[in-house]
């Protein structure tokens, strides 16, 4: 116990001289977040500063392997790292489908090559990687992908079209699901591989959103050289990460619907705009609006903890992350729904500094794909009836 | 340390209450009582039992013949109560009464109620609702100082246990208008005292409650529990704990009306195949089965932080009352449409599930007044 404390002593007083102020504040937009990688242009020395001082330690993945550059630390001591980040309003020093996805993957299901050739560039930052999954005949029927990989001895030959790749025109490398196998069951044929974006036949194109923004792309792979020491995994076997890796998704979506650290949550933002009678807020229909909301996502949130404190007992149903999907991704879209309501016309303004460039209605559209990306909500309905309630 | 999970101790009452309640307490004997009209409304064999195994102890202190397993151990029981309807004077008395003498008694009241608590042989009641919606700071009914004690008069509704308890614990006014928050007072009041009259009023649940009149009762200064005009805080506490438990019942409600209805999913067949093929049932389902989730989720939060005297376990006892009642609801009027014209025949169990659940969503406040509550607390 007193090791805990020691280290809880030592994070916090590391944190306090190495965290920079500017990056103790609040994430507001998509512009402000660290995603690293080769094309990265720092949005400031601050923000260049802390993820070196925090990759230096392995602490933008503070569970990973301390040998393949991570910060070796125990679930304790990594959940103390996240609390004293969290009380002084630290920023993640880095975003990361890396560290979010593709790396859990390589550390379970990957060679000992593609550890050592992978994992470090994760950690430090230096690779950006994006997810081909999604193809355009192949949404919620993911397994029914059509993206052909042609074995020619040492390499494969991949043709096909990846579609809502996120931030593929900003990636270094894509993790890529590709049929390497036409002839038996569709999920018996499916194969993970690794490849580098500037390899000769990868092009992309951003698909814009009816929020503005461009987040996601269309991949397009015209006869893409792939090594077979980049496939993840047994050839063939791909289905089974490709499952694991939409539990990672799943889980991180899920989050979405949660305050950010510093922000100031729904009800007092209310308070704010709608101001107090009597100790209430003004507006009766919506504090009680309100009121149902924040009792649904204090519950998520508490259920988001039983999950983790289950999963570390060694208790939990497994196929939890379904229902934080489905429900996280819902109650993320009802709070979206609720700010609008709440500032009224002026979260109708699309364009102009005082309403930071229409963030509050971009957030909302961009919501409404919360429940469709990384398998819709009725597909998560459909996961929990099939598997956790044996309904056929 | 982890939060939300049962540790072995707890995990083992669960299993035991399991195991116990299903056989000596199933829902067969709720029907028996109902239909013999029986007087008590409860088996004294099954309360002899529930006093065997300790349940009547687990929130007292050794000293006085409990186990001090605490609130998260108790909702283990209450949960297991309510899936199988049981009916017992374990929460009127082992939640309620239990610790309201050990949270405020002095030690003379401690000395005398809380040994034959945990033995079973003192069963109490809480009086405190005046009006049909909970509404605790309403207090009309008068207590004046006469002498050394006070006279009482006054109407009380909704009072489970009400017509079986040897003791009362009433809400009066000691100062005051009816709805100041100041000036209340809690006393404990002979059941068979001159003056009290009780009459019960029998539920849509079959279960136990009563109207409580109160006429020019006496009692002495040694009735007060706790401070004299101060009661409110007390009140609150108390029924911040009821209110935990309760959903720790509602919890076990909802389970159990949930899995009996995927499994009648999994046996009814229509148009030649079973319903729990069809997607429109399945949804639901899953959607109700997260629900429950986060039920599980907010009890355990509530119990725990009343165990662990939290500052936020009145918010959270507010959260949990309102999430349980909300998916009971939802759970006990799902169970009865999937289950089609057979969730409507008196002679299926499904229909005591919605019939239990009501009652108790309503008992110290429904899903409004804890929506209220928690926002209130939430600074809103």
């Amino acid at each position: 116990m007193s090791d805990l404390e020691d280290f809880r002593r030592e994070t916090r007083a590391w944190l306090e001289a190495n965290c920079p102020a500017s990056m103790r504040t609040p994430i507001l937009s998509d512009d402000d977040p660290c995603w690293g990688g080769r094309k990265w242009t720092f949005k400031s020395e601050d923000q260049r500063l802390w993820l070196e001082r925090m990759a230096e330690r392995g602490w933008t993945a503070p569970d990973w392997p301390k040998e393949y550059g991570g910060g070796g630390l125990t679930k304790e001591e990594t959940k103390i790292l996240r609390e004293e980040m969290a009380r002084i309003k630290a920023r993640p020093p880095l975003h990361s489908f890396g560290i979010w996805m593709i790396g859990p993957a390589i550390l379970k299901f990957g060679s000992e090559e593609l550890k050592r050739q992978h994992i470090p560039p994760i950690v430090r930052g230096e690779i950006r990687w994006c997810q081909g999954y999604s193809e355009p005949g192949a949404g919620s029927d993911l397994a029914g992908l059509q993206t052909r990989a042609v074995d020619m001895g040492d390499h494969f030959i991949v043709n096909g079209q990846k579609i809502w790749t996120s931030y593929a025109d900003k990636a270094d490398w894509m993790f890529c699901l590709v049929r390497t196998n036409p002839d038996v069951k569709k999920q018996l044929g499916i194969s993970l591989v690794l490849f580098d974006m500037t390899t000769p036949g990868v092009s992309t194109r951003p698909i814009k959103l009816i929020s503005g923004s461009s987040p996601f792309c269309e991949t397009f792979l015209d006869d893409v050289r792939v090594e077979k020491n980049q496939v993840v995994g047994e050839i063939d076997q791909g289905w089974t990460i490709a499952k694991y890796l939409l539990t990672h998704e799943r889980e991180m979506i899920g989050g979405f619907g949660r305050t950010a650290a510093g922000e100031k949550t729904l009800s007092q933002q209310a308070v704010d705009v709608l101001g107090l009678d009597n100790g209430r807020l003004a507006d009766s229909f919506m504090r009680a609006d309100i009121a149902r909301w924040d009792l649904d996502a204090k519950a998520f949130e508490l259920t988001a903890e039983r999950v983790v404190d289950e999963a570390k007992s060694g208790q939990g149903v497994g196929n939890a992350s379904a229902m934080l999907k489905y429900y996280g991704t819902e109650l993320n879209k009802r709070r979206q729904e609720l700010l609008m309501a709440l500032y009224g016309s002026d979260s109708l303004v699309w364009e102009g500094e005082a309403w930071r460039d229409g963030a509050l209605p971009r957030q909302w559209l961009r919501s409404k794909g919360n429940s469709i990306e990384g398998g819709t909500s009725e597909i998560q309905l459909n996961v929990i009836a099939k598997n956790i309630l044996g309904l056929g | 340390m982890a939060r939300l999970v049962l540790n072995e101790e707890q995990q083992m009452l669960k299993d035991s209450a399991q195991g116990f309640l299903r056989e000596r307490a199933p829902i067969s004997q709720l029907r028996r009582l109902r239909d013999e009209r029986d007087e008590k409304g409860y088996s004294q064999a099954l309360w002899s039992a529930m006093v065997e195994m300790g349940f009547t102890g687990i929130l007292l202190p050794e000293e006085f013949g409990g186990t001090g397993f605490g609130h998260v151990g108790m909702g283990q029981i209450g949960e297991q109560v309510g899936r199988n309807l049981s009916a017992s004077p374990l929460f009127a008395t082992a939640v309620l009464g239990a610790s309201a003498i050990d949270l405020a008694g002095n030690e003379q009241q401690k000395q005398d109620l809380l040994p034959r608590i945990a033995a079973g042989e003192l069963l109490t009641a809480l009086a405190v609702d005046e009006r049909a919606r909970h509404t605790p700071d309403w207090v009309e009914t008068q207590a004046e100082r006469r002498n050394e004690g006070f006279v009482l008069n006054g109407e009380k509704r909704y009072v489970v246990d009400g017509h079986i308890a040897d003791k009362l614990i009433v809400s009066a006014r000691t100062a005051g208008s009816a709805s100041e928050r100041d000036g209340i007072t809690l006393l404990i009041v002979d059941a068979d005292a001159d003056g009290v009259e009780i009459e019960r009023t029998i539920m849509v649940d079959s279960r136990n409650a009563a109207v409580v009149r109160l006429s020019g009762v006496r009692v002495d200064a040694g009735a007060v529990l706790g401070e004299v005009d101060n009661g409110y805080p007390l009140l609150e506490r108390l029924l911040d704990i009821g209110n935990a438990h309760i959903a720790a019942e509602l919890l076990g409600i909802a389970q159990e009306a949930f899995e009996r209805t995927v499994q009648y999913l999994k046996e009814r067949k229509q148009f030649g195949v079973l319903i729990g093929s069809f997607q429109g049932l399945q949804h639901r389902a899953a959607h109700l089965w997260s629900e429950i989730e986060l039920v599980k989720s907010v009890v355990l939060a509530a119990l725990s932080a009343l165990d662990q005297g939290s500052a936020d376990a009145a918010q959270l006892a507010s959260l949990a009352k309102a999430k349980a009642s909300e998916v009971a609801q939802l759970a006990t009027n799902e169970a009865v449409q999937m289950h089609g014209g057979i969730g409507m025949t008196d002679e299926f169990d499904i229909g005591l599930f919605i019939k239990r659940a009501r009652p108790l969503q309503q008992l110290f406040g429904d899903y409004r007044y804890h929506a209220d509550r928690y926002a209130a607390l939430s600074g809103y």
